[in-house]
């Protein structure tokens, strides 16, 4: 960074305001991230409960769900994905334009949850997408839903905008194509994305 | 030129253009310099709430639904003109009332052939 930030600070009294590109596109990244229009269980009750007006989500500037994945920056897991479910969840993230975030809501988007031993529940989205944030609650009060919404929103903000650890909307040889599971005789297959998850090893 | 009454318009024009263009460019500009754009096939393939799209959205519809269409035009005109005739019915006069009701036997023309050609029979 070209300016310090006590320097910035003391620049912003004398009424001199700087930046950098990277401050910028983060701020607007980060000031309208629009979720997508998409629940699935009874965390979306919450979920809806935190856009309304009690809670009010569009003070993040989030307020904008979107009825379709190409105008939709975040995805918010809300419940449990079952197997039969999977399938159209990944293939709604595929169809998300970057960068795309996604928050796992509650402990079945996470894990699988109470439903965990279900034979047709998946035990946790992030064997498929990449998860950027977790918030355990079964489910989630709306302000731990506001408290991922920030946490995302801090995760944006510190994304530079070059190097080695840019974000993968940024970088051409980054994966872009999530494979959507299929149905098969006994599990989804694949079992999950050896690029997001790799499977632990069970050590008997 | 400049002396023209309409000058000021056309630069207002040429600004306002800009003021839309501008910012579609910039964003345009911004997205070609900074996004690598990563098509696929999943991607590229058409929304349907995740589902896979089957067959074609250009489907044809069978011609002899016509016939629907002629019998909700029916009752549907008849609706909208016998309202105001019902209304006005007291203070009609003879040729009024007669144009009218050639008008309705009209209709009822057309409902009396859909009748004969055995439409109104659900099959």
């Amino acid at each position: 960074m070209a300016v310090d930030n006590e320097l910035k600070i003391e620049l912003g009294k004398q009424g001199v305001f700087v930046t950098t590109i990277e401050e910028l596109y983060n701020w607007g990244r980060r000031s309208s991230v629009w979720p997508m229009q998409f629940g699935l269980a009874c965390c979306a009750i919450e979920m809806i409960a935190t856009t309304m007006a009690r809670y009010d989500l569009a003070r993040f500037g989030a307020e904008v769900f979107r009825p379709s994945p190409r105008q939709a920056d975040l995805m918010i897991i809300s419940g449990t994905v079952t197997k039969k479910m999977a399938p159209q969840v990944v293939r709604l993230y595929n169809q998300m334009a970057e960068p795309r975030y996604v928050i796992a809501m509650g402990a079945c988007a996470i894990s699988g949850g109470p439903f965990k031993q279900g034979y047709n529940v998946l035990k946790g989205i992030d064997r498929y997408i990449p998860v950027d944030v977790h918030i355990p609650g079964c489910p989630p009060r709306p302000e731990a839903l506001m408290q991922a919404f920030m946490t995302l929103q801090k995760k944006i903000d510190e994304q530079s905008l070059t190097g080695a650890d840019r974000p993968r909307h940024l970088d051409a040889e980054a994966q872009g194509e999530f494979p959507v599971p299929e149905p098969g005789e006994h599990d989804l297959e694949p079992a999950s994305n050896p690029g997001v998850w790799p499977a632990p090893v069970v050590i008997r | 030129m400049v002396s023209n009454p309409y000058f000021s318009l056309a630069i207002l024009f040429v600004a306002a253009l800009g003021f839309g263009l501008a910012p579609l460019g910039l964003a345009w500009l911004w997205a070609w310099i900074y996004s690598p754009s990563k098509p696929n096939a999943v991607k590229n393939s058409i929304y349907e709430c995740g589902l896979e799209s089957k067959g074609d959205a250009w489907v044809q519809f069978r011609s002899a639904y016509y016939l629907y269409a002629i019998i909700f035009l029916i009752f549907d005109v008849e609706a909208v003109f016998l309202l105001p005739f019902a209304v006005a019915f007291t203070g009609l006069g003879m040729a009024a009332c007669v144009s009218m009701l050639v008008f309705v036997l009209m209709l009822v023309e057309g409902l009396a052939w859909a009748w004969v050609k055995g439409i109104l029979t659900w099959a």
